[in-house]
């Protein structure tokens, strides 16, 4: 019986990496759950209006989003679609080239690392350098995100300074303080230097046609402030239909994501800056993005792509705090990645599909959930699915069954193993050596065995 | 690109077809996300100024007081929006250098930054910046010290009363503090990119 892929990596976590992770989410999580319920009355009731507004949306895209192009259109943005992830990066590089620019500062997007853009970009010659200070710090370390919103949880502060060290970014020195003066020294010159600044979107206002980008950094302001030209990539399923919708979502993201009443930078975006502003960027492009939305939106999984990408499911996860977030081999972690990883894979479904799998359906990620997606269901969901097309991986873990098969499916044979079975009282199972099996008995004695009670009950209530 | 955007909008309409029905838009009463605070106030100011103070922002009433934080700490190079240094010019001594134009090879000189805001939120403590309001983007964010002027009768209660009043700009920014980031062992660093003290002063 292999272990999970999932379970395999979580084996060999380092146990500093855990400790600070299972602290991190932790924390976050508590004063979380602490914010939402002293300051609001019925917090249940704002999840619940999220989430039913967000599946409206969801359900309505085909209204939406041609409203929302032309919103954009007339608030002179030039907008984009891109069926794939080659699609889109292949319509950042087409901006740039256009404008001869070769240098970009990146706010953090998980739609670019869907993409793989900066990757995309660098091959062509372009710098694409990521300015959110995590970002950044997995950028120098050719490492990859493990959290949605603390994108380097998994690294302590030693393995921080050893990386500014080798980049150049001054001698040793571990101080948290230290190294975001020196991040900040560093970068406030490369959006000066930069053509182009990238930002993903949290939402978008369909009424409007408003951009609202959140960070606590002021990474995603200091690129529209410095460069002329800004491009937005943005997932489809990010719409809100009005703007005054947006006063119910930043008081749950900001809440659920950070534990934070607000983040520190709510920017609305609706256009290029005006005349009258020396700084800002001339032009904005926005890009919808497809990469397998729709497919998912076809599926009976769509309730997922409500998603705010706020991370509080990582957060309370007992499965995501044990492993981290690369155990999930993918752009997005957690019980949402769980779910959004096979689904966005597409073709490759097959590859992911051990990890609906990676949770014990306990329900957590579901209650905090501020758009309300039913997660444990959506993830048994996709496990019928991994079973219907037998994919490999689906069964990973799971114990043969094949004897079982035989005897449930024949009433001869299991009327033998149900008699059969007495005999489970006189065998010493306590020195079965299946070390499972031994863990699970020091703490409980196995009751006497009853089977075959149920028949016998059936039998005598049979009508005449 | 158009091509992209047939194919998207009608796997989009294929999806969608098989639903009988489409989940409704429900509509939500404003009061639902308004803190208890925000409903007892009484002065707009006060509350804005005490919510402030709680993400480490500060509030001031007098110019005097601005000039004395920023003299104490050795601030002394700063930027002014020109159509404001008129009315400020003469409560900073001479030891102060403030420009009225901001030039960007020299980001690094300018230690403050005073600009207008365009609104406040009070049960956030939540500055309001436009670009119609603001006279350069870089002048409010780059400096180690942003400083906002604001009008009494430019703070709103509430977010849903702010988003109902969203300005016709294309840049509208809500400030909620300094800079900040956790992403180095959770520990709270104020200043990463923008001003890592904010200031709002009451005129």
């Amino acid at each position: 019986m292999a272990k999970q892929l999932l379970d395999q990596f979580t084996a060999h976590v380092p146990a500093d990496t855990r400790a600070a992770v299972y602290l991190g989410t932790k924390t976050t999580h508590e004063k979380r759950t602490k914010m939402l319920f002293d300051q609001f009355a019925d917090p249940n009731r704002l999840r619940q209006l999220a989430g039913e507004i967000k599946q409206h949306v969801v359900e309505n895209l085909d209204t939406y989003l041609p409203q929302v192009e032309a919103k954009l259109k007339a608030n002179g943005a030039q907008v984009h679609w891109a069926a794939t992830a080659e699609e889109a990066c292949a319509a950042v590089l087409k901006i740039m080239q256009d404008r001869g620019a070769t240098k970009m500062v990146k706010a953090k997007t998980m739609v670019s690392e869907e993409i793989e853009l900066a990757h995309y970009l660098e091959k062509r010659g372009i710098e694409a350098l990521e300015t959110d200070l995590g970002e950044f710090i997995v950028q120098i370390d050719k490492d990859h995100p493990s959290h949605l919103v603390r994108p380097i949880i998994h690294k302590n502060r030693r393995e921080i300074a050893q990386s500014f060290e080798r980049e150049g970014l001054g001698a040793y020195n571990d101080d948290p303080e230290t190294i975001t003066r020196r991040a900040r020294q560093f970068l406030r010159h490369k959006y000066l230097a930069a053509d182009v600044g990238l930002t993903g979107a949290n939402f978008v206002s369909a009424e409007s046609g408003r951009l609202v980008v959140v960070t606590n950094e002021g990474n995603s302001r200091f690129s529209l402030a410095a460069t002329k030209c800004h491009i937005a990539l943005v997932g489809i399923e990010k719409l809100v239909p009005r703007d005054r919708d947006l006063g119910l979502f930043l008081n749950l993201l900001a809440r659920s994501a950070t534990a934070q009443q607000l983040t520190v930078y709510t920017e609305f975006f609706s256009g290029p800056k005006l005349p009258s502003q020396p700084d800002g960027p001339e032009e904005m492009h926005v890009i919808f993005v497809d990469n397998n939305r729709t497919e998912v939106l076809a599926s009976d999984c769509r309730e997922i792509l409500r998603c705010i990408r706020c991370g509080a499911c990582l957060n309370v996860c007992p499965v995501y705090r044990q492993a981290s977030g690369h155990a999930y081999r993918s752009v997005y972690p957690g019980p949402v990645g769980a779910v959004l990883s096979p689904l966005l894979a597409g073709a490759h479904f097959a590859d992911k599909a051990d990890l609906p799998k990676a949770s014990s359906l306990c329900g957590a990620c579901n209650e905090v959930c501020p758009v309300n997606i039913p997660i444990p269901d959506l993830l048994l969901r996709l496990r019928d699915k991994g079973k219907r097309e037998y994919a490999p991986l689906a069964s990973a873990g799971t114990p043969p069954m094949g004897g079982w098969s035989v005897i449930a499916t024949s009433p001869a044979a299991w009327k033998t193993a149900l008699f059969g079975g007495k005999i489970m009282d006189y065998l010493p199972t306590k020195f079965i050596p299946v070390p499972a099996l031994q863990a699970w008995q020091a703490k409980r004695t196995l009751p006497k065995w009853r089977g075959g009670e149920f028949r016998k009950w059936m039998k005598n209530r049979r009508k005449p | 690109m158009s091509d992209s955007r047939e194919q998207i909008l009608s796997r989009v309409r294929t999806a969608l077809a098989p639903l009988k029905e489409r989940a409704p838009l429900p509509d939500w009463e404003r009061e639902l996300v308004i803190l208890r605070e925000a409903r007892a106030a009484t002065d707009a100011w006060t509350l804005f100024a005490e919510r402030l103070k709680a993400v480490n922002g500060t509030p001031l009433t007098a110019i005097s007081e601005l000039v004395t934080i920023l003299d104490s700490n050795g601030w002394r190079h700063g930027y002014c929006d020109p159509v404001l240094w008129p009315q400020l010019q003469a409560a900073f001594p001479a030891s102060f250098t403030v420009e009225t134009e901001f030039d960007r090879t020299r980001v690094d000189d300018y230690t403050f930054g005073i600009t207008a805001a365009s609104g406040a939120i009070a049960e956030t403590g939540t500055l309001i910046l436009t670009d119609s309001g603001t006279s350069r983007r870089l002048g409010a964010l780059a400096p180690w010290v942003h400083v906002a002027l604001l009008r009494r009768d430019q703070i709103f209660l509430d977010i849903p009363a702010a988003v109902a009043a969203l300005p016709q700009d294309p840049n509208v920014i809500w400030v909620t503090g300094p800079s900040k980031t956790a992403d180095v062992e959770g520990i709270l660093i104020e200043g990463v990119h923008g001003p890592g003290r904010q200031i709002a002063l009451l005129v």
